[in-house]
């Protein structure tokens, strides 16, 4: 059941590297996005001195793949890492051309990639060395960082990469990769190549570039989204020290553009915070000024009553099967808005000055933030050159510009480069949100107390077929293809919030209302909840067509379940007020199982410990990495479930710091047992599919302990 | 205003307003960019420095309160053993995700171990609960305080 070779193509090109030695350029994409770049996205570079350097210029953020990608290279060219040299490319566009999105090197597309490229090198070193020791190929083979004969001669790779430049790359297709038993470097714990950087100091975060001249600056936006100004003063944010200028800007209604406000720029951010502080501002009304969470769930509860606007998906017949049903299940299940909350935030330096743009930013994806400079300030988007900069946490929310063409409006206003610092109360205020969303459920048993019919009346944002940003569904979850009757039912009404991707997008939330409404039904069932999962899974097949991502294999949800269970104990006997919930959930290619034990004691729950166990594919390719994605994804999960919401009045976010949408904390963090279920399909990537199963994984054991359904997030206050 | 600052063993002059926040003074001021900016309200330690080996938030510590006390930001922690070893630790026991609040962290760690040098994870989580990270480090955080404190991870 091997999932098929992807259909992405490997791009190489080599020539002789400045200094000597050999360049080897590659990407991977579609013909049509390598068509016309005049240089491809990465390089790995053998110089003289037997280093191989390796650059990419996808943005990092926190996920370790700067590391987790350059091992894969080097496993195949066969050097040392010690040797391996990962060079921050701050995406210069002189050197690399046109930037590719962020997130397009991830595991999943790059795994086969990349390990051609190390062979690549390995194969142009090789054939190099033939040429010099004037012996075939094919009796030559390597050692870390050199090429040996069967003789006993050999040469090094640095002896050899400036005859391996004239080379031309090979065929990728062509290539012999490794036996992974033979692996050296995959496999292994490898910790971040910015760790020394990272724990003394040094500048590396967006906040921390300096440029010569610099300014500093505030922006302040209508709390409603995309209000105009009506009437700014602005003599008393002049006046304090240190304040250059002061301005409105003008802005448009689109909530990812640019969008009114007014900006303060001075001599250090803290004198125009000051400067902000002293503002006076006056806000027109906008049509979203009366929009609250409590208007969106009265709106949503109309929709519960009444016919879904449209059927999505519908197999077999619902209503008739649940007529027959010899029980019925039903539920409603919300989840609520929330912010992405990265540690650094929103923040971007930006110098304008003779029609060029030139902004250092920290982001996740830094095309569309180009193009949306270019035509903000009417400047070719040839004229925007764009530095990345190690994210401080993205999650999701760096995938979105605003910050970056709000920097640069300001510095094309200001003779000087200009460092935009938001606010923690910008930030949460002014998010890309997680979408809240709706879920009217009813299931329907037999006698046997099987599964005989599911539906699901999904209420959320957007127009006519079109959801808001992150705010659709497919309907291919689970359970569907499983049970007979299925049907998916969508609602929608229109939203004025901005909204968009977090951390496992759409998932973070199926996962917790399916998984928990599973548990209600197993109970209802009469059936242990592992036990029934595994009727549910039934025989190992796969659900949809073989090439499709949200295709879905029973059997490896089922081995991922069963492993669970077992390290979890699943069955033991707790003490009153402590109990165990489980959950599974298929994303980003993922399996994944988790189980909680939870104590609650006067309305407040202890997470004691929580256990994992993933199925990304045959290899997990840095130890220390996955591990850090794994029990993040959990950590992140138990934070978010237990405290966070964003709520909405007159149009506008109340929450605004960590005091009022508060971040898990060290004595919240349970122990995290992770086990890899390593099968035999291709690797897939770990930052999201863990996060998933956990939200009612926790919620299903809070339910074990004390009885009481958690049907609303987050858990709150909700058992005091 | 002028303020005479010792900040990692050296005195700085800076000319500000009182109320400036330390945090700003090192950041924009002195050029000392380790320490971070999170919150700005002392809700998530990422500001977090010693003034005479005591953290304190550095985003709600007004210049005029430093007074003679030496300050010592991440960029000065190496010249504390403890310092050093903590940094060792974190290194090697890959603590950082994303980084960002790594700086206020082992500041945190640090005065708690020149304190306490063998901390019990309450004591762990006492020292440590005022420094959020977002990526949710916080497994190898215990693990790299018990390491650098000698302890084995039970
Ligand atoms: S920035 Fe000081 S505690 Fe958050
Ligand atoms: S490592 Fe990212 S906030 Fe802590």
């Amino acid at each position: 059941m091997n999932a098929p070779v992807l259909s992405r193509r490997l791009f190489l090109a080599s020539s002789t590297a400045v200094g000597g030695g050999l360049l080897l350029s590659f990407d991977i994409g579609s013909e049509a996005q390598a068509a016309g770049r005049a240089t491809l996205s990465a390089y790995l570079k053998v110089s003289p001195d037997g280093k191989a350097t390796i650059a990419s210029k996808i943005p990092e953020v926190g996920q370790g793949m700067r590391t987790a990608l350059p091992m894969i290279i080097a496993e195949e060219l066969d050097v040392a890492w010690e040797d391996v040299v990962v060079e921050q490319a701050l995406a210069d566009t002189k050197v690399y051309g046109r930037q590719v999105a962020g997130g397009s090197m991830a595991t999943t597309l790059e795994w086969d990639g990349m390990r051609r490229v190390g062979a690549a090198g390995r194969w142009m070193l090789i054939q190099a060395a033939a040429g010099r020791l004037n012996v075939p190929s094919s009796e030559l083979s390597t050692q870390p960082g050199r090429v040996v004969h069967a003789s006993g001669r050999e040469l090094s790779y640095g002896e050899l990469a400036q005859a391996a430049a004239a080379i031309a790359p090979p065929d990728p297709k062509t290539l012999t990769l490794k036996d992974p038993k033979a692996f050296r470097i995959i496999g292994k714990s490898h910790v971040q190549t910015d760790n020394e950087a990272i724990v003394t100091g040094k500048p590396l975060f967006g906040i921390d570039v300096r440029l010569p001249g610099m300014v500093y600056a505030t922006f302040l936006k209508a709390p409603t989204y995309a209000a105009k100004v009506a009437a700014a003063d602005l003599a008393a944010a002049k006046a304090v020290k240190g304040v250059r200028e002061a301005f409105v800007v003008e802005g448009g209604a689109a909530l990812d553009g640019l969008l009114p406000g007014v900006a303060v720029v001075a001599d250090s951010w803290w004198a125009a915070r000051r400067g902000r502080n002293a503002l006076e501002v006056t806000w027109a009304d906008h049509p979203t000024s009366a929009q609250s969470t409590a208007s969106l769930a009265a709106k949503a509860a109309e929709f519960a009553k009444g016919p879904p606007q449209r059927t999505a998906r519908a197999d077999g017949d619902v209503p008739a099967a649940l007529k027959g049903a010899a029980k019925i299940v039903e539920a409603a299940y919300d989840y609520p808005f929330i912010a992405h909350a990265p540690l650094e935030p929103q923040n971007c330096t930006a110098h304008v000055k003779d029609g060029k743009v030139e902004i250092w930013a920290p982001t996740q994806n830094p095309e569309p933030g180009r193009a949306l400079v270019a035509k903000t300030l009417n400047v070719p988007p040839e004229n925007v050159t764009i530095h990345l900069i190690r994210c401080g946490g993205g999650f999701g929310r760096r995938l979105v510009n605003d910050y970056m063409v709000e920097a640069a409006f300001i510095a094309s206003k200001v003779d000087a480069p200009v460092q935009l610092i938001w606010t923690r109360e910008d930030d949460i205020q002014h998010d890309f949100y997680r979408p809240g969303g709706w879920h009217n459920f009813t299931a329907g048993l037999d006698a046997k107390g099987d599964l005989v019919a599911w539906r699901d009346h999904f209420v959320s944002f957007g127009e006519g077929e079109t959801f808001v940003r992150s705010g659709g569904m497919n309907s291919s979850q689970f359970p569907a293809g499983a049970v007979a009757n299925y049907q998916h039912d969508v609602s929608v009404m229109p939203l004025g919030i901005p909204t968009g991707p977090l951390r496992a997008p759409g998932n973070n939330a199926f996962g917790f209302v399916i998984q928990s409404f599973t548990d209600e039904v197993a109970l209802a069932a009469k059936t242990d909840p592992v036990e029934f999962r595994r009727k549910l899974l039934g025989q190992p097949r796969l659900i949809g067509p073989p090439d499709q991502n949200d295709s879905f294999h029973t059997g490896r949800m089922r081995g991922v379940l069963d492993l669970v269970a077992e390290k979890s104990g699943w069955g033991r006997k707790l003490p009153k007020g402590s109990g165990l919930g489980v959950a599974c959930h298929f994303s980003h290619l993922g399996y994944v199982a988790v189980v909680m034990e939870v104590s609650v004691a006067e309305g407040k729950v202890k997470v004691e410990k929580a256990w994992v166990a993933a199925d990304v594919g045959r290899q997990i390719i840095n130890p220390t990495g996955a591990d850090h994605q794994v029990q993040g994804s959990i950590l992140d999960a138990i934070g978010s479930t237990l405290h966070q919401k964003i709520t909405f009045e007159n149009g506008a976010a109340v929450e605004s710091n960590f005091g009022d949408f508060p971040l898990l904390r060290m004595s919240e963090a349970p122990p995290i047992e992770v086990h890899y279920l390593l099968s035999d399909n291709r690797p897939t990537g770990l930052g999201e599919p863990v996060l998933p199963p956990a939200p009612a994984a926790l919620c299903n054991a809070i339910f074990a302990a004390t009885g009481k359904r958690i049907r609303s997030l987050p858990v709150g206050d909700q058992l005091a | 205003m002028a303020y005479t600052l010792t900040v990692n063993g050296s005195a700085h002059t800076v000319d500000t307003e009182p109320s400036t926040p330390l945090l700003w003074v090192l950041r924009d001021l002195l050029d000392l960019v380790g320490t971070k900016y999170g919150c700005g309200v002392a809700q998530c330690g990422a500001c977090t420095v010693h003034l005479d080996g005591v953290p304190v938030r550095a985003c709600v510590t007004p210049v005029s309160r430093v007074g003679t006390k030496a300050v010592t930001t991440i960029e000065g922690i190496a010249a504390n053993p403890v310092g050093a070893k903590v940094q060792e630790a974190w290194k090697s026991l890959d603590v950082p995700q994303c980084g960002y609040c790594q700086a206020g962290q082992i500041m945190s760690a640090t005065a708690l171990l020149v304190a306490t040098p063998k901390p019990t994870d309450a004591q762990i989580d006492a020292a440590m609960d005022g420094n959020l990270c977002r990526c949710a480090t916080y497994p190898r955080i215990r693990k790299a305080i018990k390491s650098a404190s000698g302890q084995a991870e039970a």
